[in-house]
């Protein structure tokens, strides 16, 4: 790892010595590591002096093991890792901020083509019913194959600390289904989730683009809601990075969050969509065909291979709507759902640690914003009608009742 | 209870490499020790090998499908947690590079579990060695093979021997500075072309 003195570059040094500007980038392939990789590709990042090596990796894990050993400086992570580090949970957790969002959007809930049949067959639900009546007919069917004493469901999702499994667990109670006793929840990655869907080895799954599409393209499977259908405002992707290392590294972090900054906005425009689907199809990317990708950017959904389709505006959102900024609201329900689920206990302080993994003071200095960014922006309504409010976070967490007991996942 | 009596699995969707650190194991007066190539059924597996070490692949993106099984066992029997000794940096970093990943019980003295960890990095890198060394010896064989090939068309087209054809490539790759095999696979490309 190289290390350049940077005292000739334009913008000012915060700390003195000299800092890393060779900074090496885990992500996994999906479509919403697209503002890292854009970054990089496009020469984003010399614009501030930094040098981006992104290293393509295959698991949660791994991204979380590999920043914690040194051998990542920043990663794409779920938003939900830093706040799981912060308060120590999983099998190997570091300490971790996120100083900036990598967007929004992107999720969405695929099942298979027979269990939609099943539904509609039951139920009466119609092609273009919304996510939350698909959640309540799928709820009937549960109900009826108990009765029948059939198999439990099995859905997939990505991590035990996931946007996919907080939203798939969000969709499953909002239709009356208990995600810890009436389906059985499996994590599968997500490249494996068509193949896995077809196989029959699951009926259902909740990830990122662009593997639901693929799945609907290929026939096999039915999307059923999208992120944006569960709530709009929550976080996705951040970007991660070792709390000692942004110390000593703070400048580059600075730089870092103004060339992300300026991906995002290439990102979001759409005259660029086209340019950007063609980079993220490269085998070294996303590697998946450049026309879903595309399809994907622009929220044209292909809801099944019959022809249904579905236009999700605002289904990709890079930069637009304070995207970019990891907002203390969003941490503190990422934790309301830990809570909900039983991963963790609730305490005042435990929300404190959580709140600090996101570090929007962090993205507000990088980017000269004179206050920090509006840290109430969950007006958006949830699919179940609830509101969020952050301020009276424990009233929030008891409303959805006590949490499962011994069911941690 | 010396550290031959803890209970290892090694899950690897490599058959060789798998059986590599097996045998390495063994060797060890490891004597229990499974090992699995894939993740499927492996709750029951752990279920019925209760390990205090598991070995895993780093490349295998089925980690994350662990991560959340110990989260479900742990509530059940079983603590599972990373072995991380953060003191040991060296010892991580040779783990991180081989490709080893591992959990054990959690409690378990790090004495105990460095040295089957250490078995498992040097096993790993022994196996990377062999794919390696194969490799080399495969695109020797190819490189060999077309050189032959562009031997063959010169002395064709410009009435060369042998030697002298063998020659004229090497002069010229040296002029080039290319490898010899990039100038022969040149003659056969350029050949394939003209004739």
């Amino acid at each position: 790892m190289s290390t350049i003195d940077h005292s000739d570059i334009a913008a000012p040094a915060v700390t003195s010595g000299p800092e890393q500007t060779h900074l090496r980038a885990g992500f996994i392939p999906l479509v919403d590591a697209a503002v890292l990789i854009a970054a990089a590709e496009l020469g984003f990042a010399a614009r501030e002096g930094l040098t981006l090596d992104l290293v393509r990796d295959v698991s949660w894990a791994n991204i979380r093991d590999r920043l914690a050993f040194r051998q990542f400086d920043v990663a794409h992570m779920l938003s939900p890792m830093p706040i799981a580090a912060m308060l120590e949970l999983g099998s190997n957790p570091s300490p971790t901020i996120a100083p900036f969002a990598l967007g929004r959007g992107g999720n969405a809930i695929t099942l298979s083509v027979r269990l939609f049949e099943a539904m509609q067959a039951l139920t009466g639900l119609a092609d273009d019913a919304s996510a939350l009546d698909c959640a309540k007919a799928l709820s009937r069917v549960i109900a009826a194959r108990e009765r029948d004493g059939e198999r439990p469901l099995t859905l997939g999702m990505t991590y035990p600390y996931s946007s996919h499994n907080y939203e798939l667990r969000y969709w499953l109670a909002a239709g009356g289904i208990d995600p810890d006793r009436g389906v059985r929840l499996q994590v599968v990655p997500p490249p494996m989730t068509s193949d896995a869907l077809s196989a029959g080895a699951i009926d259902g799954f909740c990830v990122g683009a662009p593997w639901n599409m693929i799945a609907s393209e290929k026939g096999v499977g039915r999307i059923v809601a999208t992120k944006h259908d569960i709530w709009a405002s929550s976080p996705e992707k951040v970007l991660g990075m070792r709390p000692d290392w942004a110390d000593r590294n703070r400048d580059s972090v600075l730089r870092l969050i103004r060339v992300l900054d300026l991906a995002a906005r290439w990102c979001d425009d759409p005259a660029n969509r086209g340019a950007l689907a063609d980079i993220l199809a490269q085998a070294a990317y996303v590697g998946a065909p450049a026309e879903i990708i595309r399809h994907v950017l622009a929220g044209q959904f292909a809801l099944d291979a019959k022809g249904n389709r579905r236009a999700v505006p605002n289904y990709f959102v890079f930069h637009g709507a304070e995207a970019n900024c990891p907002s203390r609201a969003q941490a503190l329900w990422v934790y309301s759902q830990m809570v909900r689920w039983g991963q963790v206990d609730y305490s005042s302080e435990a929300a404190a640690m959580a709140a600090s993994a996101f570090r929007s003071d962090l993205y507000a200095a990088a980017l000269g914003l004179s206050e920090r960014p509006r840290e109430e922006a969950v007006a958006d309504p949830f699919i179940d009608g609830r509101s969020f409010d952050p301020a009276d976070l424990e009233a929030y967490v008891q409303s959805f009742g006590a949490p499962n007991q011994g069911a941690t996942a | 209870m010396s550290h031959f009596d803890l209970a290892i699995l090694v899950i690897d969707e490599n058959a060789v490499r798998a059986a590599i650190i097996e045998d390495g194991l063994r060797e060890a007066g490891h004597v229990h020790v499974t090992v699995v190539h894939t993740v499927n059924g492996i709750a029951r597996v752990i279920e019925a090998t209760r390990p205090d070490v598991i070995i895993i692949d780093i490349e295998n993106p089925n980690r994350d499908m662990m991560e959340h099984l110990f989260q479900l066992t742990r509530s059940v029997s079983r603590p599972i947690a990373m072995f991380v000794d953060r003191s040991d940096s060296a010892s991580i970093e040779a783990a991180v590079e081989a490709g080893v990943s591992a959990y054990t019980v959690d409690g378990l003295k790090k004495e105990r579990v460095k040295p089957i960890l250490d078995m498992a990095v040097i096993r790993f890198n022994a196996f990377s060695r062999l794919q390696r060394e194969l490799a080399d010896a495969k695109s020797a064989l190819e490189d060999r093979k077309v050189i032959e090939r562009a031997k063959g068309i010169l002395m064709k087209l410009r009435n060369l021997n042998e030697e002298e054809a063998y020659a004229l490539m090497r002069q010229t790759a040296m002029n080039e500075k290319k490898k010899m095999a990039e100038i022969a696979q040149s003659v056969v490309t350029a050949a394939g072309l003209l004739m």
